[in-house]
C-alpha cells in the first residue's frame, strides 16, 4: 500500500471527493443564500450566491418579541439549550450504569431486556404520541421543560445503551480487575477506571442524545402550548406554513438552529469514528 | 395614528369593563402577519382595561390548530377563548368542545344577533344558539392591475379576462389563482351549478357540472391563460411584479401587496359560458368561540365579545385588514366604508356561499385537490379523476366497523395474566432460578433506574398504542372493535389489493424505499471511506469535516430545504437543469421523480453515518492481510473483494441493520419533501399511519393498527439476528 500512486489517480481521488463535497455543501449554501437575500421569495438561481447581502432575516428571527414585550427568541433559545443539555446528561446518566451491567454482569432477564429494548426501536412513534400526552398530563409535566427532557431522554436511552454496552465490552476486563485487586469496589472501579476509558463513546452518545432533543419538533409541538415554552424547532416550523411560506426567515432560523449542533459536532468529531465503532469492532 | 386609535379603544373598553376580581384567561388563535398585529393591539387594550386579570395568548400554527384544540380542551389544557372558522362548528359541537355564547332562550339574544351581519350570524348558529361572536367574513374576490386591465369598469366576465391573452407578453398571464386547490376551484364549480358537498354530507364533486368546470380549467391552462400549478406564493409574486393582469385571492393578498403594485378589487366575474352565472366563492366566517371547559364562562364570554366591540372591530379592520362582521364598525368609521378593498370584500361576502358545516367538509379538500391535479396534469380524463376523488373520499369517511363485545378479549387477557403470574410463582419456587435471582440482585442495582423509566415512558405508551388498535376512534369517540381494523387494512378496505393507498402497495413502496436508500448509503459511504482511508491523501481532515456536515444539520431543516430546492419555479434543481439546457421538471407530479427527490434527500442525510462507520471498520482491518495478499500477487481490485469486503461485512452488519430499521420508519423526509405526492403514491407505511391519525379525522385506532403491523414486519425480518449482533 505504500508504493507511490500515479498523479492521475491522485487527481481522480480528489475529483471524486470534491464532487461529494459539492453535493454535501450545496443545500447548505442554498439555505445560507436564502437567509442572506433581502426578499422573502427564493429566486431560481443555480449558483447559490446572494445578489445583495442583508441581515434582515436574521434580525427578524433573533429580535422576535411577544405581545407583552418579552424577548421570545431568547427564551426559546434558552429552552432549546436547556432541554438538549439536560437530555444528554440524563440519558447518559441513566444509560452508563445499565449498559455497564449488561456488558459485564450476567443476570436473570438480561437477554429478554435487550430484546425488548431492540423491539422498542421498531415501533413507530406515531402511535405513542397520544399515550405519552396522557401520561405527561397525569404526571403534571405537560407544557414543562422537565416533561420534555424526560420523554427525550427515555427515547434516546435504548440507542445510548446499545452504544455504551459495545464501548464497555471493548474495554479489557483486566483494567477493572486490577483496580479491584487493589481494593477498589466495583463502583469505584467503574468510576475511576471504566468511565475514563470509555470517554470517546460517552461523548458520542451524549452528542446523539443532544442532537435528537435539539432537532425534535413533533412531540414538542404536541406537548407545549405556551409560546415562551416552545423550543426553537417548533418556532421555526411556523415560518413555513401551508399558506404563506416565509423562506427567508425560515432559512435564517434554520441556520441559527443548525450552527450550535454543527459546533458541538465539530468538537466531538475526532471521537466519532472510535466512539461509534467501538461496539461493533471488538478489539 | 394607530396609537391614538388604541388609546381610544383602551378607554372605551375600560369604561365598558365590569369590575371583576382577578381572572386568568387564555386565548388561542392561528393568525399571522397583519391580523396578528391587529389582534395583539386589541388584546393589549383589553389588558390595560383589566389590570387585575391575566391573559395568555398563544399563536398556534394553522396546520396543528384543530388537532391541538381537540386534544387539549378535553384534558383541561385548552384555551378559554379561541378564534376559528365556522366550518369547524359541527365537529366541535359533536366533541363537546364549545359552549353557546348566546342562547336563543335568552331575552338579549336578538339584540346580540342584530349587532352582526346576517350571513355571519347564520354561519355560527347551531340549534338556534349562537356559538361564537362573529369576527370577520373571508372570501375571495378579483384583484386587477389597472395598468394591464385598462377598461375603467372591472372585468365582468371570465371570457373578457381570457380575451387579454393576445395583448399580453408570454411572460404575463391574464389570470392567476391556485387552480389546483379545491377552495379556489369552488367558485367555478358553483357557477356551473355544481357543489363540493351536499347538506347531508355526501361528496358531490362528480358528474357533468364538475367535469365542465375541470375542462374549463384545463382549457385555461393549455391556452396559457393561467400558470401551471400556482402556489399562494407564486400568485402573490406574479401579481406583485406585474406579471398577472388579474388574480383571484382573499384580503390577505392585499396585505401582502402593500404598495408594491397598484391594484383594484372587484367581486368575482360571471361566466358567459354558464348562462352568465357569477362565480360564487365560499365564505368563511371567523368567530370567537368559548371552550366548554373554561373555568369562568362569564369572563370568557365577555372577553370573546369584547373583540367584536366597535373600537376593537375598527382596529381589526384597519390594521388587520379584516372584513369585520360588526355592523356598527362600518358606520362608526366612515373611512372603512370608503375603503376600496374592504368595502368590495364586504360586498363580495354578502353574495358568497357559506362553507358547508358538515364534518365531512374537512375530508373533501384533499380528494378534490388530487382530482383537479390529475386532470390538470393530463394523467386522467376529468371523469376518471373525479371518480377516483369520490373513491378516496368514501374510503376516508367509510362507516366505522361495528362495536364488538370485549368480554372474550378481557377473559383471554385475564387468563393470560393468570398464567404469567402462576408461571412466575412456580419459577420462584424453583431453587435454580432462586439462586440465579439472588446472584442477579447486585446487577439490578445498576439497571433498575433505566428499566423503570423505560417501562414508564417507552414500553407503557407502546402497549397503550398497540391496544388502541383494537378500538375504532374517530373525532373523539372510541369503542372496542376487536381485530376489525386489521381486517380492514389487510383486505385493502375491500378494494383491489394493489390500488393506490392500499396496505400492500404502500408496503411495496416502503420496501423499495428502504432498499434504494440502504444500497446508496452503503455504496457511497464505503466509496468515500475507502478514498479517505488512503494513507497519503492530502487535506484528509478537511474533507472529512466537510463531508459529515449533512449529518449535523437537523433532518427537518434538510427536508424542508430540499423541498424548496425541488420547487418547480424557484427550485435550485430546476435552475441547474435549465442552466445545463434541460427542461424544468415538475418533481412531485409523478411517482418516479417524486420518489427520486425523496431518495436524494435521504441519501444526503444518511451517507455520512455510513462513511464514518466504514472508516472505523476499515481501521480495524489488520494491515498484514493486505501485505500477504500483495505478496500473493493480488491486484487492488482482488484485494478489495477478497480482503476488504469480507472483513467489513461483520463489522458493518449491525449498523446496516439499524440503518434499515430507521429508513423503514423515516417519517420526516417523506412527509416533508414529497408529502406523499402524487396522490399518496410516495407515502411509506409510517407517513400513511400518520395521515390516518392526524389528517383523516383522527382515526387513531386505525393508525395504531398500521403501527403494530410495521412493528410486526420489522420484528419478523430482524428476528434471526441475535441481540448481540446489534450495536
Amino acid at each position: 500500500m505504500n508504493r507511490r500512486t500515479p498523479w492521475w489517480v491522485e487527481l481522480l481521488v480528489h475529483a471524486a471527493l470534491l464532487l461529494a463535497v459539492v453535493f454535501a455543501l450545496y443545500p447548505v449554501l442554498w439555505v445560507l443564500t436564502l437567509a442572506l437575500s433581502p426578499s422573502g421569495t427564493p429566486s431560481p438561481h443555480a449558483i447559490p450566491w446572494p445578489e445583495s447581502v442583508s441581515l434582515d432575516n436574521f434580525r427578524a428571527v433573533a429580535l422576535q418579541h411577544d405581545a407583552a414585550g418579552r424577548w421570545l427568541f431568547g427564551r426559546q433559545l434558552f429552552n432549546s439549550v436547556f432541554v438538549a443539555v439536560a437530555t444528554a446528561v440524563t440519558s447518559v446518566a441513566l444509560a452508563t450504569p445499565a449498559a455497564y451491567a449488561i456488558a459485564r454482569m450476567r443476570f436473570a432477564g438480561d437477554r429478554t431486556g435487550m430484546r425488548v429494548l431492540l423491539a422498542t426501536q421498531m415501533f413507530p412513534g406515531v402511535a405513542t404520541a397520544v399515550p405519552l400526552y396522557v401520561i405527561l398530563d397525569t404526571l403534571k409535566l405537560l407544557d414543562t421543560r422537565a416533561g420534555l427532557v424526560l420523554v427525550y431522554a427515555t427515547t434516546a436511552l435504548p440507542f445510548a445503551m446499545f452504544q455504551l454496552r459495545g464501548a464497555f465490552e471493548a474495554i479489557p476486563r483486566e483494567l477493572e480487575e486490577a483496580a479491584m485487586v487493589d481494593g477498589a469496589t466495583r463502583w469505584q472501579a467503574f468510576i475511576k477506571v471504566v468511565l475514563p476509558a470509555a470517554r470517546p463513546a460517552i461523548a458520542v452518545t451524549a452528542l446523539f442524545a443532544f442532537m435528537s432533543a435539539w432537532n425534535e419538533f413533533i412531540l414538542a409541538a404536541t406537548f407545549l402550548s405556551h409560546e415562551e415554552a416552545f423550543t426553537l424547532p417548533v418556532a421555526l416550523q411556523r415560518y413555513v406554513g401551508e399558506h404563506d411560506a416565509d423562506w427567508g426567515r425560515f432559512a435564517a432560523g434554520a441556520i441559527v438552529v443548525s450552527v450550535p449542533v454543527m459546533a458541538v459536532f465539530y468538537a466531538v468529531q475526532r471521537h466519532l469514528v472510535g466512539g461509534l465503532t467501538a461496539g461493533s469492532v471488538k478489539g | 395614528m394607530t396609537g391614538r386609535l388604541c388609546r381610544a379603544l383602551g378607554l372605551a373598553l375600560f369604561l365598558a369593563a365590569p369590575s371583576v376580581s382577578a381572572q386568568h384567561l387564555t386565548l388561542w388563535h392561528a393568525y399571522r402577519g397583519a391580523e396578528q398585529t391587529a389582534l395583539d393591539q386589541v388584546l393589549d387594550a383589553w389588558r390595560r382595561a383589566h389590570p387585575t386579570a391575566t391573559l395568555d395568548v398563544l399563536a398556534v400554527p394553522f396546520e396543528a390548530y384543530a388537532s391541538k384544540l381537540e386534544s387539549a380542551i378535553p384534558h383541561d389544557h385548552g384555551p378559554d377563548v379561541f378564534l376559528d372558522a365556522h366550518e369547524r362548528l359541527a365537529s366541535y359541537r359533536a366533541l363537546g368542545l364549545v359552549t353557546p355564547v348566546a342562547r336563543a332562550a335568552e331575552p338579549t339574544f336578538s339584540a346580540v344577533a342584530a349587532r352582526f351581519d346576517d350571513t355571519a350570524v347564520r354561519a355560527l348558529t347551531a340549534a338556534g344558539d349562537l356559538y361564537a361572536f362573529p369576527l370577520s367574513v373571508k372570501c375571495v374576490a378579483l384583484f386587477y392591475n389597472p395598468a394591464l386591465w385598462t377598461d375603467p369598469a372591472p372585468p365582468a366576465t371570465l371570457e373578457s379576462i381570457e380575451a387579454l391573452r393576445p395583448r399580453l407578453g408570454s411572460e404575463t398571464y391574464p389570470l392567476v389563482y391556485e387552480s389546483q386547490g379545491a377552495y379556489f376551484h369552488a367558485p367555478l364549480l358553483h357557477a356551473y351549478g355544481g357543489a363540493m358537498l351536499d347538506d347531508a354530507g355526501r361528496y358531490t364533486f362528480v358528474g357533468p357540472a364538475a367535469e365542465r368546470s375541470l375542462q374549463r380549467v384545463i382549457a385555461m391552462t393549455r391556452g396559457n391563460i393561467i400558470p401551471d400549478e400556482a402556489s399562494g406564493a407564486l400568485v402573490a409574486q406574479l401579481f406583485a411584479t406585474g406579471h398577472a393582469a388579474t388574480a383571484i385571492s382573499g384580503p390577505w393578498l392585499a396585505a401582502d401587496l402593500g404598495s408594491s403594485v397598484s391594484f383594484r378589487v372587484a367581486p368575482l366575474p360571471a361566466l358567459a359560458d354558464a348562462d352568465g352565472r357569477r362565480m360564487e366563492p365560499y365564505a368563511t366566517v371567523e368567530g370567537a368561540f368559548v371552550s366548554s371547559h373554561t373555568r369562568d364562562a362569564a369572563a370568557a364570554i365577555a372577553l370573546a365579545e369584547s373583540l367584536t366591540e366597535v373600537p376593537a372591530a375598527v382596529v381589526r379592520a384597519r390594521v388587520g385588514r379584516q372584513v369585520v362582521a360588526t355592523r356598527d364598525a362600518w358606520t362608526a368609521d366612515p373611512e372603512l366604508a370608503r375603503d376600496p378593498v374592504l368595502s368590495v370584500f364586504r360586498e363580495a361576502a354578502a353574495h358568497a356561499r357559506p362553507m358547508p358545516t358538515h364534518p365531512h367538509m374537512r375530508a373533501v379538500f384533499e380528494p378534490a385537490r388530487q382530482a383537479i391535479l390529475k386532470a390538470l396534469r393530463g394523467d386522467r380524463s376529468p371523469r376518471v379523476a373525479l371518480e377516483e376523488g369520490l373513491h378516496r373520499f368514501t374510503d376516508v369517511t367509510r362507516p366505522l366497523p361495528r362495536r364488538r363485545d370485549a368480554t372474550l378479549a378481557l377473559l383471554l387477557l385475564g387468563m393470560f395474566a393468570l398464567g404469567v403470574v402462576l408461571n412466575a410463582l412456580r419459577g420462584l419456587r424453583d431453587p435454580v432460578f432462586r439462586r440465579d435471582l439472588r446472584r442477579s440482585l447486585p446487577a439490578y442495582a445498576w439497571v433498575t433506574h433505566a428499566a423503570v423509566t423505560l417501562l414508564l415512558l417507552v414500553v407503557v405508551p407502546l402497549v397503550i398504542g398497540a391496544v388502541t388498535s383494537l378500538y375504532a376512534t374517530r373525532e373523539g369517540h372510541s369503542y372496542y372493535v376487536g381485530l376489525a381494523n386489521y381486517l380492514d387494512i389487510l383486505t385493502a378496505r375491500g378494494g383491489p389489493l394493489l390500488a393506490t393507498g392500499s396496505f400492500y402497495r404502500v408496503l411495496l413502496v416502503t420496501v423499495l424505499w428502504t432498499v434504494a436508500n440502504i444500497t446508496l448509503h452503503v455504496s457511497i459511504g464505503v466509496a468515500l471511506a475507502l478514498l479517505l482511508s488512503r494513507p497519503l491523501l492530502r487535506l484528509k481532515a478537511l474533507y472529512r469535516v466537510l463531508l459529515i456536515i449533512p449529518w449535523a444539520v437537523p433532518s427537518y431543516v434538510t427536508a424542508l430545504a430540499w423541498r424548496g430546492m425541488f420547487h418547480r419555479q424557484f427550485g435550485a434543481v430546476n435552475a441547474l437543469l435549465t442552466a445545463l439546457g434541460g427542461e424544468p421538471v415538475s418533481w412531485f407530479a409523478r411517482f418516479s421523480t417524486a420518489f427520486a427527490a425523496n431518495v436524494t434527500t435521504n441519501v444526503w442525510l444518511g451517507f455520512p453515518f455510513m462513511m464514518v462507520v466504514t472508516i472505523g471498520a476499515l481501521a480495524g482491518i489488520p494491515k498484514d492481510l493486505y501485505e500477504a495478499a500483495a505478496v500473493d500477487g493480488a491486484t487492488a481490485w482482488q484485494q478489495f473483494w477478497k480482503v476488504t469486503v469480507p472483513m467489513l461485512r461483520p463489522a458493518m452488519g449491525p449498523s446496516v441493520a439499524m440503518g434499515a430499521v430507521w429508513t423503514f420508519n423515516q417519517f420526516n423526509v417523506v412527509f416533508l419533501v414529497s408529502g406523499g405526492e402524487p396522490d399518496g403514491e410516495t407515502d411509506i407505511l409510517v407517513s400513511e399511519a400518520y395521515r390516518w391519525a392526524f389528517t383523516r379525522q383522527a382515526q387513531y385506532g386505525y393508525a395504531s393498527a398500521y403501527a403494530v403491523l410495521i412493528f410486526l414486519i420489522l420484528l419478523l425480518v430482524t428476528r434471526r439476528r441475535s441481540p448481540e449482533a446489534i450495536p
